[in-house]
């Protein structure tokens, strides 16, 4: 359940033109990666495939299986209920089609865990203008979810979702490349996790609070924009800025800010990012409140809080299948490890287990998330 | 149950971005000579200057983010092309 975010951006990835690729059709690739991430009480972990090749001259196809292999005893986990395990699997299936300097693309996403099940539809618009310096691709995706209850087989409630995006990329010298994003998505239905809580004050229990469900609102609506640029120095490495503006209309707004530098040396790639995240709190978060159902909504997701989070990351690419020489079928091959470091610091929601009412520190999220991939490009 | 925002509003905003864009499209019938000619696009072409080189690992990463912040979007793979190829 705690996974159910961002189903849809793996959608929007098969229907995105992803680099440099726009007015031909992308390299045919294979990706296999192995992923880890640890802290704050949970482990995750899984493989994710990707495979894209193309048919004839005007289609190309894409499929991606992904797993998270989930055990949780995180925060929320251990205050209100017990550690857990599960597993989520993910398919996507993606196509695209090139005519003249248009390419459409549609996608097909498919996730399942033992009480969450999501189905995405995403299709995309790109177009080449201005000689190739431009490109314009308009997208859109409608996803469908199914919440349940692993401890009540009667539960089940639905959401609906809807993305409208907007990115343009242009060419601005021989050296420097960017791309804007604008972004809105629309949720209905039922938004908050089931098994989640709020804590009240009540003067009755002998910790001085109680914990009641959470209540979310049925529908949310986010606009986000964002500006990246990209810009290749003189001594053959890129820098890369990014930011992004985000707000909702559960009045959560935020800033993200990143910067990465890309280094080769020799059939070596060295990558280091910063990235940077701060955001409001959702209007109906409270960390505890005055008494049971005092408000309309309410909300003790950490998600929801204020927050600033910052991430530092190291990665390290090696060629060995060098592009000018290839091995059999394949012309380029790498293979590339990575380690993020991820800090998160919340501004109003507490750690319960630190101290007595009133004493408790505020919550910081610590982890680290491992990745090791293959690619090849045949 | 009371619903939150206006949806209507936001489409609104949302086809106040989407006009200019129309327009820009329909502009890509017109004639404009190219600044960075396609032979002054190797430098853009190498791997190490593609938006999104590792496209698998950056959805994951991007899961990892929207799974434990508030915000959403707009972010990471999305980009497009620079007819190089």
């Amino acid at each position: 359940m705690m996974l159910r975010h961002g189903i849809t951006f793996f959608a929007l990835l098969l229907v995105l033109p992803g680099g440099v690729l726009a007015g031909v059709l992308p390299d045919d690739r294979g990706d296999a990666l192995y992923h880890h991430y640890t802290g704050g009480g949970v482990d995750i972990d899984g493989p994710s495939v990707l495979i894209r090749k193309k048919a004839g001259k005007s289609l190309s196809f894409i499929g991606n299986w992904y797993v998270d292999h989930v055990s949780s005893a995180s925060i929320d986990v251990i205050t209100t209920a017990s550690p857990y395990t599960e597993e989520r699997t993910q398919w996507s299936l993606g196509m695209d089609y090139l005519r003249g300097n248009t390419t459409m693309r549609v996608s097909y996403v498919s996730s399942e865990e033992s009480d969450f099940d999501a189905t995405t539809y995403a299709f995309s618009v790109s177009e080449d203008m201005f000689g190739d310096l431009t490109t314009l691709t308009l997208s859109y995706a409608f996803g469908e979810d199914i919440v349940g209850r692993s401890d009540d087989p009667g539960f089940q409630r639905e959401n609906t979702r809807q993305h409208y995006g907007i990115s343009l990329t242009q060419i601005l010298t021989r050296n420097m490349i960017a791309t804007l994003n604008f972004e809105t998505i629309t949720d209905e239905g039922f938004l908050n996790n089931p098994y989640r809580s709020v804590r009240y004050l009540d003067p009755g229990a002998s910790v001085g609070f109680s914990f009641e469900p959470e209540l979310y609102p049925e529908t949310r609506t986010s606009n986000a924009v964002g500006l990246r640029a990209r810009y290749f120095l003189p001594y053959r490495a890129a820098i890369e800025a990014e930011y992004r503006f985000y707000t909702d209309t559960w009045e959560i707004d935020g800033h993200t800010l990143s910067l990465t530098y890309v280094h080769p040396w020799g059939p070596f790639t060295v990558e280091g990012k910063f990235r940077y995240h701060d955001q409001t709190g959702a209007a109906f978060f409270q960390d505890i409140f005055p008494r049971s159902e005092a408000t309309n909504f309410r909300g003790r997701d950490k998600e929801l809080s204020p927050l600033t989070s910052y991430t530092f990351r190291g990665k390290l690419s090696y060629e060995f299948i060098d592009p000018n020489k290839g091995w059999g079928l394949f012309k380029r091959g790498t293979i590339n490890f990575s380690l993020d470091h991820l800090i998160v610091d919340y501004d109003e929601f507490r750690d319960i287990t630190s101290g007595q009412l009133g004493d408790e520190e505020l919550y910081q999220l610590k982890a680290n998330v491992y990745q090791i991939f293959v690619s090849f490009w045949y | 149950m009371a619903k939150v925002g206006n949806m209507t509003m936001n489409l609104a905003t949302f086809g106040r971005f989407l006009l200019p864009i129309v327009l820009l499209a329909g502009l890509a019938g017109c004639s404009i000579e190219p600044w960075v000619k396609p032979y002054e696009r190797d430098r853009l072409a190498d791997p190490i200057m593609a938006l999104d080189s590792d496209p698998v690992s950056t959805a994951y990463i991007q899961h990892v983010y929207e799974a434990r912040e508030g915000a959403r979007g707009a972010e990471g793979a999305t980009g497009g092309g620079c007819g190089c190829n």
